[in-house]
């Protein structure tokens, strides 16, 4: 038997979960967006020609190196929060601190890259 | 206060195929922070420091593979082509590929609940991953 669930599209896109929420929101459009990504990549390697290059051509886009780098970075980065609050889970107790300890390593590092991928894409 | 344990032994919890793979996700999120530094250090080591911009060395870091580095200004490709690169390569790529698609199933399960649905959602996933690994393996040691 299928689970059934009783809550409305509305009431879902609602719900106020907050830091912890955002991260797993997040962590999961990541982890789709990187699924899709590097499937296709490998495929546009693999068919290259015409194909491939206009597969290519989007992926070198500053635009979409933009957003990649932000579902690659931010996957990566809760990732290891959830692994270390996993094969620890004592340390479940601190994982607001943890959320916020995430947010204060990606936003520089994050921001570092975005500079590098705008001032590239600027000419120089 | 006593805290009690918020674990149960292993014995109560059971070890079947979904904490197999519980384990797995955690455990390949780890093995891919090392591939990925073991990348960027040894891009690093031969040379990315002056050859290359910060966007190639993190192509490099997410795949060790040479037609990552083909378009920046290097003379000679032989040491980023070695077998130790593709062997790097092709362990992230599997590592990856696997911890990917299962990642996906995760997802499609929330949202796919009757048990003949999942069936599918498996066996497309099976499919995908063994395609996915045998066409970026080619692609790493054939092109």
């Amino acid at each position: 038997m299928g689970l059934s669930r009783n809550v409305s599209l509305p009431t879902a896109l609602g719900y106020k979960g907050q830091g912890p929420f955002l991260t797993f929101i997040l962590h999961r459009i990541g982890g789709m967006g990187m699924a899709i990504f590097i499937g296709l990549h490998i495929l546009a390697s693999f068919l290259s020609g015409e194909v491939g290059n206009a597969i290519n051509a989007v992926y070198e886009s500053w635009l979409f190196q933009l957003f990649i780098f932000f579902c690659v970075l931010f996957h990566a980065i809760n990732g290891l929060r959830i692994t270390i609050v996993d094969l620890w889970p004592r340390l479940i107790e601190h994982e607001r601190e943890a959320i916020w300890l995430e947010w204060a390593v990606f936003i520089p590092v994050y921001a570092i890259a975005a500079f590098a991928i705008i001032r590239s894409a600027l000419g120089g | 206060m006593a805290t009690k344990s918020r674990t149960l032994p292993l014995s109560k919890r059971g070890l079947n195929f979904e904490m197999l793979m519980w384990i797995f996700t955690r455990l390949s999120a780890l093995a891919m922070y090392a591939l990925i530094l073991f990348g960027v250090i040894g891009a690093l080591i031969m040379g990315a420091r002056n050859q290359m911009s910060f966007a190639d060395i993190l192509r490099w870091g997410f795949m060790p593979n040479s037609t990552h580095v083909q378009s920046t200004n290097l003379q000679d490709l032989a040491p980023w082509s070695s077998f130790l690169w593709n062997f790097t390569a092709t362990l992230l790529l599997l590592v990856g590929t696997a911890h990917g698609v299962h990642g996906l199933v995760v997802i499609a399960d929330d949202y796919i609940t009757s048990p003949a649905g999942r069936n599918i959602v498996r066996l497309v996933s099976i499919v995908t991953m063994i395609a996915t690994s045998i066409i970026g393996a080619y692609v790493l040691w054939a092109l």
